[in-house]
């Protein structure tokens, strides 16, 4: 499934402006843990995470993430945001909690 | 291959610097990507790299990693000045952090990182000098006699 669908499929916002929708999303993980996102996303995961300082940019590319789900309405500061679109990496936001948005990308994809 | 005499590069690590933090490890991948290195093995070193620069962002004052590639391997040698590890075999252990609480809360500190080095290294070796600062040398092997 692709990026433009999963966010049209779960109501997210695009906080970043780069093009990167036809990215497939081959799954998701859900942390809080740097250490732990770098072990265990695999490429192409989108990453569910309520952490939103600058770090998180560099680790979804090391990681090849397909974008980052900021959830509890939270957002990044605008250096985070711009560094993001610097590194062409999505970063979408979502109002609903951590389990509740792995709960509905789990129901959109699958068991993956 | 490109690197078949061998190529070296030398970064420069800043302690404390938590914005630019994850940059050395960024251009590590860069630099392997533009070499055509394996992608799995690639995603292997950009764990141990960031790993290791990371622990000199939160710990140290300063660090080199220099990254040294030859057809057999990919070698990271990372130095810093800093307070240095008391007790190295503890602080290879899976959860034991001595991380601070603002660390924490930014999702560092889980006592994964040097465990998570060892995991995708093929050799992996750590020594430190208390007040001094510490040394970190990585192996992943290029050949398919390695973990690839």
């Amino acid at each position: 499934m692709t990026l433009k669908e999963i966010v049209e499929g779960l109501g997210l916002r695009a906080l970043t402006t780069h093009e990167c929708e036809d990215r497939q999303v081959t799954g998701g993980y859900t942390s809080d843990l740097l250490s732990d996102v770098m072990a265990n996303a695999r490429p192409g995961n989108l990453w569910i995470t309520l952490q939103i300082h600058q770090n998180i940019v560099a680790v979804a590319r090391l990681k090849d993430l397909a974008g980052i789900v900021v959830v509890n309405g939270r957002r990044p500061d605008d250096e985070t945001l711009r560094r993001a679109d610097a590194e062409r990496v999505a970063v979408l936001g979502t109002e609903d909690s951590a389990f509740r948005v792995s709960g509905r990308l789990h129901r959109l994809l699958g068991d993956s | 291959m490109a690197f078949d005499q061998g190529l070296s590069h030398r970064f420069e690590i800043k302690g404390g610097d938590f914005a630019k933090a994850g940059r050395v490890s960024l251009e590590v991948k860069e630099i392997l990507h533009d070499l055509g290195i394996d992608p799995v093995i690639a995603r292997r070193v950009a764990i141990v790299s960031y790993e290791a620069e990371m622990n000199v962002v939160m710990y140290a004052t300063r660090g080199e990693m220099v990254l040294q590639l030859d057809p057999e391997a990919i070698r990271i040698v990372l130095e810093d000045e800093g307070p240095g590890i008391r007790d190295t075999e503890m602080a290879m252990r899976e959860g034991y952090s001595t991380a601070t609480e603002q660390m924490r809360e930014m999702g560092f500190g889980a006592g994964m990182g040097l465990p998570n080095i060892k995991k995708n290294a093929d050799r992996f070796e750590l020594t430190s000098e208390v007040g001094k600062g510490t040394c970190c040398r990585i192996v992943i092997h290029l050949s398919p006699g390695g973990r690839a």
